[in-house]
């Protein structure tokens, strides 16, 4: 690859990269949401989105006995039904990961990743050493994955190789204790060819998964969006290898959006994708709706909300 | 075998409700042919019989060309303009409320995947004849005189590859603009037709305005040369096409013919090329390729042609080829027997003459009439898959290595229906949009198609254009024609 790390290279490697049609995009995505997903697959799915939720929890109320029964709901999302798999992970902010971590290896969660979010999320905006801080801090409570925000100030402005710089250096941070989620927060970028750019920024810069957004502004994970980034983790694999991940949060809140964003994986990325280790969904409201759908594929009728818990 | 394998998704057939036997349409009521003779149409996707239907001959096109004659005699021409939108405006709406029927019994006939028959013909169909409803009563302001006046009885053949779609380009304009119209659709997809025929009924339009006749070339001809016809309009090969303009030639009948194509879709290095994949993709595999206007010839740049041809090829591998009926199916069945043996002759050619095939790995089903997805490389301006229509899901990949280079090669062809230019500089579009002789150019998508814009060919690719306000003038003329 034809890239030194400095900030010429950085813009050149960048901009030789295609344009992104927006009115094709769109309309590919458009196109793949109309497959029609139903009986077993569906079923498949719904097992497989389950397994990929990052459940989120990331507000000012939060306390270590709302994090906790979050995390009980982690490990068994259905209470009444055991075959259900647990979720992909735990999304907390910094101050709530010891708790979450201790809570799940309690109730038999070891193996169910908790995520914080850093780098002075959501904005970015805070100096470089409160964001190492931020992450260190995190790491050292057990955080198995940090999501990080870019500085979209940065990147707007062209200090690219700055918003590169920064990732290299909260992934130092992260060594080979936590993974590092990059969040684009693609809903500041704006287009498609700045989405593209990012994905591909975030990924020299060593990003193990690339995120859309903190689900703090809209629009979020759009499904062109999506579709774009997920075209940048195929054509990094072809280019070196290495599988990136990636996390559409917010928005996402029914079954059919997941089962889209499936869709979406499968004829984009390809099958590969289709892990929790490679593709996750950041949501909370989701959950639950995947469980309905889940019941009623397996009893034949929708029950109440109240069939299932609210965390 | 993939994780995620998606499960059945079959549209139903019950809403389809097909007749053992269909008669004539004409004069407003179903008939039966003079000689009793019928034909089959098949399903090309199982080869079961959907249903029979009348053979006209000379004598039935003769009673239909009364039929549409008096019928603008003494009503349709008589009509004021605005009734005649309010028909127009009736079917098309009836139309909408019977689109699922309409979608079914497209893919039954035809062979199209279901997506498309209930994405793109059925709804640009009715979307054709609402604009033309429009045009009903404004005709004094179109550009043609201030009294414009119909030609009068309109002899219609269509083709098989969008069966209801075409229709409704050729009845929708004829009716807007005051003629009455003997239609004939083709051998292997006259249901819709004749679906279509239930609603005039059902939409009150006086009888014989519109006469529905079902047969083979040699109806499609006695149509051509009935001696009370004032106008044909014709989409098919270019043969025919041909043989149609010389056998009116010595007669006072008017044609718009709109004929084959081997479009090139050009690709430049500055495209983008996950769109520009797409675009290909959608150019060459909808409709199976049975489309005039198809991207049949991809002229790409060579610097990028390595990359766009692996890209091209990974997403040809997520082509769904099957059951038309599957709401997931991308590419459905080739429509006949007869096409099928012709794709493969032409293809078989492209071997012969040394181009390399690639097709992805497709399980094509025992029964029915299928080609998988398939591109040729290393194909030159001289190999025959680069010059003849294939009608077919066969794309030919040919590279340039400077912008005029890639316009000659396009221009190359004894065709002009349609071009497509890929990139994302705006003046190199517009340039190259310039240059091409085609009669429709896209850039940065390919085959999309609006009820307000003007579609037709150069060169052998046709005369005059169908849609928007140009495709009036097909239909009028600034003099009234002395009726027999």
């Amino acid at each position: 690859m034809m890239f030194d790390g400095s900030q010429a290279s950085l813009r050149k490697f960048l901009s030789d990269l295609p344009p992104v049609d927006q009115v094709g995009a769109d309309a590919r995505a458009a196109m793949l949401a109309t497959r029609s997903i139903k009986t077993s697959s569906k079923a498949w799915a719904i097992d497989m989105a389950i397994s990929m939720v990052d459940l989120t929890t990331l507000e000012g109320a939060d306390t270590p006995g709302k994090v906790k029964s979050l995390c009980a709901k982690a490990v068994r999302p259905d209470p009444t039904d055991l075959t259900v798999p647990s979720v992909g992970a735990i999304c907390v902010y910094n101050d709530m990961v010891k708790t979450a971590r201790a809570e799940l290896d309690l109730i038999g969660g070891k193996s169910i990743p908790v995520a914080a979010v850093a780098t002075a999320f959501p904005s970015g905006r805070a100096s470089i050493e409160v964001k190492k801080l931020d992450t260190q801090n995190a790491v050292d409570a057990g955080a198995n994955e940090i999501d990080m925000v870019i500085d979209r100030g940065a990147f707007l402005s062209g200090k690219l190789i700055q918003v590169f710089e920064e990732i290299q250096i909260i992934k130092h941070i992260c060594g080979d204790k936590a993974h590092l989620k990059v969040i684009l927060e693609t809903g500041e970028l704006v287009t498609y060819d700045n989405v593209r750019k990012a994905s591909f920024l975030a990924m020299l810069a060593g990003a193990d998964f690339i995120k859309t957004s903190t689900g703090k502004v809209a629009p979020a994970a759009t499904a062109p969006v999506v579709l774009v980034m997920l075209e940048a983790v195929r054509d990094y694999f072809t280019m070196t290898g290495k599988k990136i991940g990636v996390k559409p949060a917010g928005g996402i809140r029914t079954t059919k959006d997941a089962i889209k964003q499936l869709v979406l994986v499968n004829e984009t990325a390809g099958d590969q994708w289709l892990t929790p280790d490679l593709f996750r969904i950041g949501a909370s409201a989701l959950l639950n709706d995947l469980l309905m759908q889940r019941m009623k594929l397996r009893t034949g009728h929708y029950a109440s909300a109240n069939y299932v818990t609210i965390d | 075998m993939s994780k995620f394998e998606y499960a059945n998704a079959p549209e139903s057939k019950a809403i389809a409700n097909i007749a053992t036997n269909y008669g004539l349409f004409i004069g407003g009521k179903f008939v039966e042919p003079k000689q009793g003779k019928s034909f089959n149409t098949i399903n090309p996707a199982s080869e079961e019989l959907l249903a029979k239907v009348g053979y006209a001959d000379k004598s039935d096109i003769d009673l239909a060309v009364k039929s549409a004659r008096l019928a603008f005699n003494k009503v349709w021409s008589k009509l004021p303009a605005k009734e005649r939108g309010k028909y127009l405006y009736r079917i098309a709406r009836i139309l909408q409320e019977r689109a699922r029927e309409f979608a079914v019994v497209e893919t039954l006939d035809n062979g199209k995947p279901i997506r498309e028959s209930r994405d793109t013909d059925i709804p640009l169909a009715a979307a054709h004849f609402f604009y033309h409803a429009g045009w009903a009563d404004k005709l004094e302001y179109a550009g043609f005189g201030s009294k414009p006046k119909p030609l009068g009885v309109v002899g219609q053949i269509i083709p098989w590859n969008f069966p209801l779609l075409m229709l409704a380009w050729k009845i929708a304009p004829a009716l807007a603009t005051g003629n009455t119209v003997v239609l004939k659709p083709a051998e292997t997809t006259p249901l819709t037709a004749l679906l279509f025929a239930q609603v005039c009924q059902q939409a009150g339009l006086p009888d014989g305005v519109v006469n529905i006749i079902t047969g083979d070339g040699v109806t499609g001809a006695a149509l051509v040369n009935h001696p009370d016809i004032n106008k044909i309009a014709f989409t098919g090969s270019t043969d025919v096409g041909k043989a149609i303009a010389r056998s009116i030639s010595a007669t006072k009948k008017t044609a718009t013919l709109e004929l084959g194509g081997k479009a090139a879709n050009l690709v430049f290095e500055d495209a983008a090329i996950d769109e520009a994949v797409e675009g290909i993709v959608n150019g060459i595999f909808f409709n199976q390729g049975h489309v005039c206007c198809a991207g049949s010839r991809l002229v790409v740049q060579e610097s990028v042609a390595d990359e766009l041809l692996e890209k091209l090829k990974k997403r040809m591998s997520l082509i769904r080829v099957g059951d038309p009926m599957d709401k997931n199916t991308d590419l459905g069945a080739i429509n006949s027997k007869e096409q099928l043996t012709k794709i493969r002759e032409i293809s078989n050619s492209g071997d012969a003459e040394g181009a390399n095939r690639w097709s992805p790995e497709v399980k094509l089903p025992a029964k029915g009439y299928w080609y998988p997805p398939t591109i040729f490389t290393g194909v030159s301006q001289s190999h025959r898959i680069a010059r003849e229509e294939i009608f077919g899901p066969v794309l030919s990949v040919l590279t340039f290595r400077t912008p005029g280079e890639a316009i000659e090669k396009a221009n190359n062809t004894m065709y002009g229906l349609s071009a497509g230019v890929w990139s994302d500089k705006g003046a190199k579009i517009l340039w190259a949009a310039k240059q091409l002789k085609a009669g429709v150019i896209w850039s940065n998508t390919f085959n999309k198609f609006d009820p307000a814009s003007p579609f037709g060919g150069y060169k052998e690719s046709g005369w005059g254009r169908e849609g928007g306000r140009h495709g009036l003038a097909g239909y009028l003329s600034s003099e009234a024609k002395a009726s027999k």
